[in-house]
């Protein structure tokens, strides 16, 4: 079969059921078994023009859980936290080796459609940026386009309720989303990647532009809304990927021989815990307790 | 020190002397105006048609070629450079872009006498008369569509601004969202520029009104025109019936109020495409704002 009607064949299914069941305490138990992994990442690289910018990546990222990306600026987060829903496809020189397979599909087959990605992959930008439409309209626009039929008030409803800001704009769906706050935008961003029931969602430093209580909601959001979605995270924030992973990457840059530019690789990713306690690599010890960048 | 103040005051010369011409013409055109109205006979502002040296001046006839060239002209323009201003936009590769540009600015260059004589010789013999065979050579459908040819760099060049405007975060978040580019584009993009694209549409009208050259060879440059609402009639515009009266060495000294009437056109066509710059002007500062 290939990938494409895979990936077709697929909709509906495990959206449908992460909708209904709602989980109760006893689903804790799924932790405990052995996780599903969602992505396989095997010696990516990826390139813009001729500059290689992450070089030899390989991890493996479950289901259900928080993955955090760490490391100093410039060492390519941003880069591979987009490859997963091949967002670089956007940037005209961005090229990318080696494979990333999702649930056993390789994401850069020729046959994969990468609109269809995105919709089981949907992705936080760093900054806030709602359409300039009324709050109702950008939760509905991911349904809309997808052909989502059904009651398009109880999606926003459900989408605005998952992302904690349903009861700060219920009365207010039809003003627009430039006049809420930046915590409430952000929140409003994450609604509208909920609307489309994404099986997992990119975050590229959710919280850099928010204070610290728009970011402890956000942190408490995700927290919630784990059981039901697999999400990697992008952050400069050491506490908070401690607080909130299951498991941490930590990337970092290497000056290459040749020229004078950096190119990013993974050091280590293990659980959150084991990275912050004791790491395997004297690099990421470095990094995690402020001796580094 | 005194330098700069010597080249201050010499700045403001040169500001302050554009004002006082723009005052002088405006001033000139509603004498001259005023002293139509009081003097015509108002009945023969609403006759067959437009004959200044038979004392007929039936404005209708002007409106509703000026209107008919630029129904016309905007129906051309207005498709062509939105669809060029999206693909410059949202389709096309940098490398394309860099190319495509420049065309786009020399075909804005091409003087207007000429995209006249190609609507004349070309655009009403083989489009014109093939869409209606009954068609006349001189025609304002031909003008229009010469007119629209002429506008549409100006619609696509300043829509194409307006959409670059709309920040990249805003497209991210539709193709993150799984927005194909049509999607993107329409749902995203033109509705987040559409003050500015429809600024673009009105400095188009603005210009295609304004247009003189286009509409005096293609449409017929005679001095007079019987009102007609048809675009496959022989027409005269606000803009050729001025041209056509300033052109002789006698005529415009014609018959009675000849002369005058002539700033009375040119108060009208004044004041339309101040009223449209205007709104335009409301419209871009719209875009201006939000970003
Ligand atoms: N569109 C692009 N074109 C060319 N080079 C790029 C592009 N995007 C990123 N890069 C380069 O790739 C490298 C990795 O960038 P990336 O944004 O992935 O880093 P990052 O780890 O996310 O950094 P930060 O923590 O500052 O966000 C950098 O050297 C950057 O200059
Ligand atoms: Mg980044």
């Amino acid at each position: 079969m290939p990938p494409d009607s895979k990936l077709k064949a697929k909709k509906g299914i495990p959206t449908a059921q992460r909708l209904d069941i709602s989980r109760s305490p006893s689903d804790v138990s799924l932790t405990e078994q052995e996780p599903v992994p969602v992505f396989e990442v095997d010696d990516l690289s990826v390139y813009y023009g001729a500059f290689r910018a992450i070089r030899n990546v390989g991890m493996t990222v479950c289901e259900r859980q928080i993955t955090s990306f760490i490391g100093p600026s410039g060492c390519g987060k941003t880069t591979l936290l987009r490859c997963f829903n091949r967002m670089n496809d956007l940037v005209d020189i961005a090229r990318v080796e080696g494979s990333i397979l999702y649930h056993g599909i390789n994401l850069y087959h020729p046959e994969v459609n990468a609109v269809e990605v995105r919709r089981r992959v949907g992705m936080v930008f760093q900054k806030p940026n709602p359409f300039p439409k009324s709050i109702y309209d950008n939760i509905t626009f991911g349904p809309k386009i997808a052909g989502l039929k059904g009651d398009m008030d109880e999606i926003v409803e459900r989408s605005l309720r998952r992302a904690a800001l349903w009861d700060e704009v219920k009365d207010r769906l039809k003003d627009s989303a430039m006049g809420l706050s930046g915590g409430q935008q952000q929140r409003l961003c994450i609604a509208r990647a909920l609307a489309v029931n994404p099986e997992v969602i990119l975050m590229d430093e959710p919280c850099s532009a928010l204070d610290p209580i728009a970011t402890g909601r956000i942190e408490d959001l995700m927290e919630e809304i784990k059981s039901e979605y697999t999400i990697i995270i992008v952050t400069h924030n050491m506490q908070q990927a401690a607080r909130v992973s299951d498991m941490c990457a930590f990337f970092t840059a290497e000056v290459n021989e040749t020229s004078d530019t950096r190119t990013g690789i993974l050091v280590e990713f293990d659980k959150t815990e084991k990275m912050f306690s004791n790491p395997a690599d004297e690099r990421t010890e470095n990094y995690v307790t402020g001796r580094f960048g | 020190m005194r330098k700069e103040a010597l080249i201050r005051w010499l700045f403001l010369g040169t500001a302050a002397l554009s004002i006082v011409i723009s005052a002088l013409i405006v001033l000139t055109l509603a004498r001259e105006t005023f002293t139509f109205v009081t003097q015509v006979d108002l009945s023969s502002l609403w006759s067959e048609g437009w004959f200044p040296r038979r004392d007929l001046y039936d404005i209708r006839t002007l409106f509703a070629g000026s209107v008919l060239v630029t129904l016309v002209a905007m129906v051309v323009a207005a498709p062509l450079g939105m669809g060029a201003a999206v693909y410059l936009a949202e389709y096309a590769r940098p490398r394309v872009r860099r190319a495509l540009k420049p065309i786009l600015e020399i075909l804005a260059g091409i003087p207007s006498v000429v995209l006249g004589f190609f609507a004349l010789t070309w655009i009403s013999p083989e489009i014109v008369q093939r869409m209606n065979d009954e068609a006349a050579l001189f025609n304002l459908m031909a003008a229009g569509i010469g007119v629209g040819l002429l506008v549409t760099p100006l619609v696509a060049s300043i829509a194409e601004d307006a959409m670059k405007s709309v920040p990249t975060a805003l497209r991210e978040a539709s193709y993150g969202m799984g927005a194909r580019k049509v999607t993107t584009a329409v749902r995203v993009v033109i509705p987040a520029s559409i003050s500015g694209l429809v600024a673009a549409f009105i400095l188009g009208i603005s210009r295609a009104i304004g247009e003189t050259m286009v509409v005096a060879i293609a449409a017929g440059a005679s001095g007079g025109s019987l009102f007609s609402m048809n675009v496959f009639e022989r027409g005269q515009t606000m803009t050729a019936a001025m041209a056509s009266m300033a052109g002789g060495t006698d005529a415009v000294k014609g018959a009675g109020l000849t002369f005058q009437s002539l700033f009375f056109v040119g108060m009208m066509l004044f004041l339309l495409t101040l009223l449209l710059n205007m709104v335009a002007g409301r419209f871009v500062r719209r875009v201006r704002q939000k970003y």
